[in-house]
């Protein structure tokens, strides 16, 4: 019925893939969006040559940021830094597939901010400001 | 007795389509919709007679003079204000509060001082406080909620005592709807000597309101909730406190006399009107406050109590929805804040307003408030004279499908 809750998005809502947090992460970032208290952990291990071999996210928000950051987490997964780094604003809006005004694009941007955050040098450094 | 069917003939804008559905406008404590009298006012100035203010000697200046100050005197009535004096026009309630926190906090707000606010206070009656207790190193402290969403007044009367200096609180919350007892909050800061702000940007717009019967010492209020337009609002104080005062901003129109070592104010109200105002706005706010007056204000809190009435009992049958604030209707209002249970209020709100129904997410400009509730946006539905009881029916249709959505 509703463009904007695409199945694929409400798919990803209520079974969000790779779920959780990584004990052994290389690379773990966290931020939010306190207008709209969204909120989304990345945790990365790379491996030895340079491959994500792992991912979680963890957090809380609406169905746009969540579904985002679970599809994100398929996107780099197997990915090398440097090809995870590549993915731009516009991936994620394909992947979502849906129209967004200026306030849900930030929701939706939330993840791609996150992971960005833990493949540029933050990493190891999880930001527990709230 | 008021008919929404005839005074929704007065709102152009409620009569279209969004996505294909009649629009369902329930976000009226953000900003009410304007009618047509107001937007035709506001038009005619500009067509007719606009020049500035105060000052120009031609017919056209003393018609936009006169039309300025009148609309003052009938925000004066409007409250029951003693004199039009006691009326500074502002771009908003925000700006009122503002005035108030630097003309006088700044000058009467010491270390020794302490000054309170309710835990439900909307940000723009509480971060200027927070900014005059960090610089003058005032206490700010905060009047609990009790389990009802009501001020816990036994919390309030033990935190009273010598050093209050002020009390600055909300007529009606704009997330919980809760409508505080103001002549009970008043009479017991002035038994210890504190004077109270009353932040009516919610209470002005919805609740018949006299300064003199509450005694409150300023009120604050924005336009653009009460029918008028953005850009309109009000100051008024007591006029023994307004004179003391120092201006908050100076220039052109608050003077009496400059040289060239300094500057004579001009009288009240002008005092505080710096600069040339928002003309059209206050005469749009004139004729917002004449038509409020010509429904009557009892009628439009009467027939508000019935919309809530209906809205909290309709909305309670909604499977998974938890509403945040009083269940008497006769101590609220009708700004109605909810969450359905395990989803995030933007997606309620998106996806009602695929159905043509605005409603408000977030938190509504009171974070703190949402951390005590322990969410980080609530829905809020909230009501005007434009309102009827069909509207909640599609409000809950609506709610219905958003439970079913993402239940699949």
């Amino acid at each position: 019925m509703d463009d904007l809750y695409r199945e694929i998005i409400l798919d990803h809502y209520r079974n969000p893939r790779n779920k959780g947090t990584l004990e052994d992460a290389t690379h773990t970032f966290q931020d939010d969006n306190p207008l709209c208290g969204d909120r989304i952990r990345m945790d990365l291990k790379v491996n030895g040559t340079g491959v994500i071999e792992q991912v979680r996210f963890d957090g809380e928000g609406c169905a746009i940021s969540q579904a985002s950051a679970s599809m994100l987490t398929e996107m780099v997964l197997g990915k090398s830094l440097e090809e995870a780094k590549a993915i731009s604003k516009q991936d994620i809006l394909d992947a979502l597939g849906i129209q967004l005004g200026p306030v849900r694009i930030k929701c939706a941007l939330l993840s791609l901010k996150v992971l960005k955050g833990a493949l540029y040098g933050l990493s190891g450094a999880i930001d527990e400001e709230e | 007795m008021l008919d929404s069917d005839v005074v929704r003939q007065d709102f152009p804008i409620l009569h279209q389509s969004i996505n294909g559905k009649p629009l369902v406008y329930l976000d009226s404590a953000a900003s009410s919709q304007k009618p047509l009298v107001v937007i035709q006012a506001m038009d005619e100035y500009y067509r007719a007679y606009h020049a500035n203010v105060h000052r120009g000697i031609y017919q056209l200046s003393e018609k936009a003079t006169e039309a300025y100050e009148a609309a003052r005197r009938k925000v004066a009535r409007f409250i029951n204000a003693r004199s039009w004096r006691e009326i500074i026009f502002t771009r908003n309630a925000t700006e009122a509060i503002n005035l108030v926190a630097y003309a006088w906090g700044r000058h009467n707000i010491t270390a020794r001082d302490k000054i309170l606010v309710t835990e439900m206070e909307h940000h723009a009656n509480l971060v200027p406080w927070q900014q005059l207790a960090a610089e003058t190193g005032a206490q700010l402290a905060y009047i609990p909620l009790d389990e009802n969403f009501c001020c816990d007044m036994a919390a309030y009367e033990a935190m009273l005592d010598a050093h209050v200096k002020l009390v600055a609180i909300t007529q009606m919350s704009n997330v919980l709807g809760t409508i505080v007892p103001v002549r009970e909050f008043v009479a017991r800061a002035h038994a210890v000597g504190a004077l109270v702000l009353l932040d009516g940007a919610q209470g002005v717009p919805h609740l018949p309101t006299d300064v003199q019967s509450l005694d409150v010492d300023f009120l604050a209020a924005s336009g653009h909730k009460m029918l008028g337009p953005t850009g309109s609002g009000f100051l008024y104080g007591k006029r023994h406190l307004l004179e003391e005062m120092p201006p908050f901003l100076t220039g052109g129109e608050m003077i009496r006399r400059v040289t060239w070592t300094g500057a004579e104010w001009n009288d009240l109200p002008h005092k505080f009107e710096a600069g040339t105002p928002a003309i059209a706005e206050a005469i749009g706010l004139g004729v917002a406050v004449d038509y409020l007056s010509r429904l009557g204000m009892e009628n439009v809190r009467q027939h508000e109590v019935n919309l809530t009435r209906y809205a909290l009992e309709q909305l309670s049958q909604v499977e998974g929805i938890r509403i945040y604030g009083p269940q008497q209707v006769e101590r609220r209002g009708g700004a109605i804040a909810f969450n359905l249970d395990g989803l995030h209020a933007h997606d309620v709100a998106a996806i009602l307003d695929r159905e043509g129904i605005a409603i408000r997410a977030g938190h509504h400009c009171a974070m703190p408030l949402h951390q005590k509730l322990g969410v980080v946006a609530t829905a809020r539905a909230s009501f005007y004279v434009y309102n009827e009881p069909a509207e909640i029916d599609r409000l809950v249709e609506a709610l219905d499908m958003v439970r079913r959505l993402f239940e699949r």
